[in-house]
This record gives C-alpha cells, sequence and structure tokens, in this order.
C-alpha cells in the first residue's frame, strides 16, 4: 500500500469534502446546488477509478485489443450523470420559485422570514 | 444580439455541424463512444446556441413549444414500445432477441429503436427546461 | 487541479464566477475519465456536466441575481465537520483494493462474460452501449422516466408566467 495505489480515493474523498464544505457551510442556495454537483462527480470518479486496468483501453471489442478496462462502472456512472443533472434542473426550479416567494435565496433571510410570518409568504 | 454580424455568421457555420454531429454521435454509438445521452444533449444544445445567437422567439418559431412537449412524451413511449413489441412477439418485456428472425438483428433493432427513444425524450427535456428558464420574466423590483 | 477549482468555488462570492468555475471544474473531470479510458462517460459529463449544467445554472443566475451574501463569521463547526469526514474517508479507503489491480472484485464475476459475450450476442462491440441497452434495459427505461420527469417537474413549477398580479405567487 503506497501513496500511488490509493491516490485516486485519496483525491476523491478531497473533493468530495469540498462539495460537502460547500453544502452546509454557505447559504446561497445556488452556491449549495453547485457544491451538490461538486460531490456528485467526485462520486464518478470514485466508482471509475478502480475499473481502470493499467494497459488496458476503453471497452469497445475491436481485433488488435486483450485487455479492457472494466464496463460495468461505466454503464452506472452513464445513468448517474443524467440523474444529477435532473435533479440540478429540478432544484433550481425550485429555487426560482423560492425566490419569487420570499424574494431572496439566502438560507438565513428565508429562515427569518418564516419565522416572523408563518403563514403568508 | 442579432445585429453582431461575427456571432451570426459563426452560427449558421456551425450549427448544422453541430446537429449532423449529434446524429453521428447517436448512430455511431454501437461502435465508438456515443450513443442516445450524448446525442440528446449535443442536439439540444445545437438549439440552445440558436436561441441565444437569434433570440428566444426566432428558437420559439423553430422548434414550436408543443414539438418540444410532444418530444419529451414520444421518447418514452418509444422505448416502452419497443418493450411491448418484445412482449406481443412472444418474449419478455424489453427481450430484444424475438424481434427479427435472427435473434443478432433482432438485438441491433432493439437497441436501435430504444437509443431513438432516448435521443428524442432526453433531447426535449433539456430544450423545454432551457425555454421555461429563458422565458421567465425577472421578479419585480430588480 | 480539480481541487484547485472546487475550493475556489467555495471562496468565491460572485456567482457568475462560481459557474464557470463549476464548468472548468467537470471539463477536468471529463479530462480525467477520459485518461482513465471511460470514454462514454467522459462524453456524457463533458456535455452534460459543463454544457448543460451550466446553461441552466446560468439561466437560474439571470432570474435569481447574481452575488452571495457574507459568508458564515464563524466557519469552525463546518470546517471541523469537513475535516472530521475525510480522516474517517481516509481511514475507510484504506481497506480497498489499490489501483488497477486485476484481481480485484469488480473485474471478477459478470464482467468477463460481458466482455466475452457482448459482442456476439448483441452484434455491438461497444460493450458499454450493449450493457446500457440491452443487458440492462431496464435500469435505461427506468433513467429515461427521471428524465422525463424532471422535465414535467419543471414545467409544472414554472409553467405560470410572471404575469400575475401581487399575492398571488
Amino acid at each position: 500500500m503506497s501513496v500511488a495505489s490509493h491516490y485516486s480515493y485519496w483525491i476523491t474523498v478531497l473533493l468530495m469534502t469540498a462539495g460537502l464544505y460547500i453544502v452546509i457551510a454557505r447559504g446561497n442556495l445556488v452556491k449549495k446546488l453547485i457544491g451538490l454537483a461538486i460531490f456528485q462527480t467526485s462520486v464518478y470518479l470514485l466508482y471509475i477509478a478502480p475499473g481502470k486496468l493499467i494497459g488496458g483501453t476503453a471497452p469497445i471489442v475491436a481485433e488488435a485489443f486483450k485487455l479492457y478496462s472494466n464496463p460495468l462502472p461505466h454503464v452506472l456512472i452513464l445513468t448517474a450523470i443524467v440523474v444529477g443533472v435532473a435533479t440540478l434542473a429540478l432544484g433550481l426550479a425550485i429555487t426560482v420559485r423560492v425566490r419569487e416567494t420570499y424574494g431572496s435565496i439566502e438560507e438565513d433571510e428565508i429562515l427569518a422570514a418564516d419565522r416572523d410570518d408563518p403563514d403568508g409568504a | 444580439m442579432r445585429r453582431e454580424p461575427v456571432l451570426r455568421v459563426v452560427g449558421k457555420l456551425l450549427i448544422p455541424y453541430m446537429l449532423l454531429f449529434a446524429l453521428y454521435v447517436q448512430f455511431h454509438g454501437d461502435f465508438g463512444p456515443g450513443g442516445g445521452f450524448q446525442a440528446g444533449v449535443i442536439a439540444a444544445a445545437a438549439v440552445i446556441f440558436y436561441a441565444l445567437i437569434f433570440g428566444l422567439p426566432a428558437a420559439r418559431r423553430l422548434v414550436p413549444e408543443t414539438v418540444v412537449e410532444a418530444m419529451v412524451a414520444l421518447g418514452v413511449l418509444i422505448y416502452l414500445g419497443v418493450g411491448f413489441a418484445g412482449l406481443a412477439l412472444g418474449g419478455n418485456y424489453l427481450d430484444y432477441f424475438v424481434l427479427d428472425r435472427d435473434p443478432v438483428a433482432g438485438q441491433h433493432r432493439g437497441i436501435f429503436w430504444v437509443e431513438v427513444g432516448v435521443l428524442v425524450t432526453v433531447a426535449g427535456v433539456m430544450l423545454k427546461i432551457f425555454y421555461v428558464f429563458a422565458g421567465r420574466a425577472r421578479p419585480a423590483g430588480e | 487541479m480539480m481541487a484547485v477549482a472546487a475550493i475556489a468555488v467555495a471562496l468565491q462570492r460572485n456567482l457568475f464566477s462560481a459557474v464557470v468555475l463549476a464548468g472548468i471544474y467537470s471539463f477536468l473531470m471529463a479530462t480525467v475519465l477520459v485518461a482513465l479510458d471511460a470514454v462514454d462517460v467522459a462524453m456524457t459529463e463533458a456535455s452534460v456536466g459543463a454544457g448543460i449544467s451550466t446553461v441552466l445554472l446560468l439561466g437560474a443566475l439571470h432570474l435569481c441575481g447574481g452575488e452571495e451574501a457574507k459568508p458564515l463569521a464563524r466557519p469552525w463547526p463546518p470546517l471541523a465537520v469537513a475535516l472530521t469526514i475525510v480522516a474517517a474517508l481516509v481511514y475507510g479507503t484504506l481497506g480497498l483494493p489499490a489501483f488497477s489491480d486485476p484481481q480485484a472484485a469488480p473485474h471478477t464475476h459478470v464482467v468477463p462474460r460481458y466482455l466475452e459475450q457482448g459482442p456476439k450476442e448483441t452484434g455491438v462491440p461497444n460493450v458499454v452501449t450493449a450493457v446500457l441497452a440491452s443487458y440492462r434495459g431496464y435500469d435505461t427505461l427506468g433513467e429515461v422516466l427521471v428524465v422525463f420527469t424532471a422535465g414535467i417537474g419543471v414545467i409544472a413549477l414554472l409553467r405560470r408566467a410572471r404575469r400575475r398580479k401581487e399575492g398571488k405567487p
């Protein structure tokens, strides 16, 4: 076990935590969504890095190549990317509605407005 | 934006190639990287590019809202239809090998139509979301 | 470099810069994915992450305003949480297999069968497309339904134009 053998995992952990920090430490809703996107992208790396075989090639079967990298994580992550952008689109739509209702997209201002006026908006 | 000649000329040169590239990625997905999702996104990006340069009303004339909404549902229906075709021809739901006398050709046909369904839905949804976001006015009091 | 981009997103207050940095981050990720032989995924990540996500974020910024308020005066609790999570996750990764180990679990079981039988059974050399559309067709059906649901969700949330009077959002 050396740095080189686990480097990909540690980079993933770093990016994941950066995304998580943005989500929990920033109050702006759009910033939080960007942090969530960063988090999701780091998870793709987590899945695909172990699938790579040094000396292998992309998993498209051809006569000239013998060793292929693992195609199964690619399939799962393709789905994950598309689901991620769907989530982002819905999150942004909700943010736009929140902005129009409360006049702001900062978390503390929204919570304060809710505390002052729980029923109306 | 409408009056910038450089943007208009470059746009008119690039947009047909973007659409052609989307079709290439779609149909060549069996032999190289590609497939329905990438092709749908590239096709939607071509129309979004057109909308950015020539204005949203021009894009709405080119690809009307009703067409986009129909595309969103049509792709899902195509996908489901392929499944039911498998059911009708004697196999389980989404079996491809019953779609032709030669099972491998049946697989080809099934994969082709499934990817078309994916292309249509993804392109429709991305474009519709863009139309909705771009067509909305800013909140009052800005 | 991606870590630099991610941290820069956190520190930026101008949201437009944050969106552009997120696009750069997606593009760098797509490049890394090509280096890891994941060409289908790289194309999807580049077009979806750097293309569509950026367009949607810019559209939302146009409707929401482009500056972030002053960040937290006391960033220590979230920073402490983040560092604890880093420590816990690094401890967890020590048990994972080394990079490019052919005996590791993902490369055994079902994948050799896909790589050998896939092109013969489906006639499609791209194993990723074969698995996505044929062997795991149900999963792709679910994915298309998720995209569809996101589309109609956005339509349902944002359909009413902004010409309503006050008092009726």
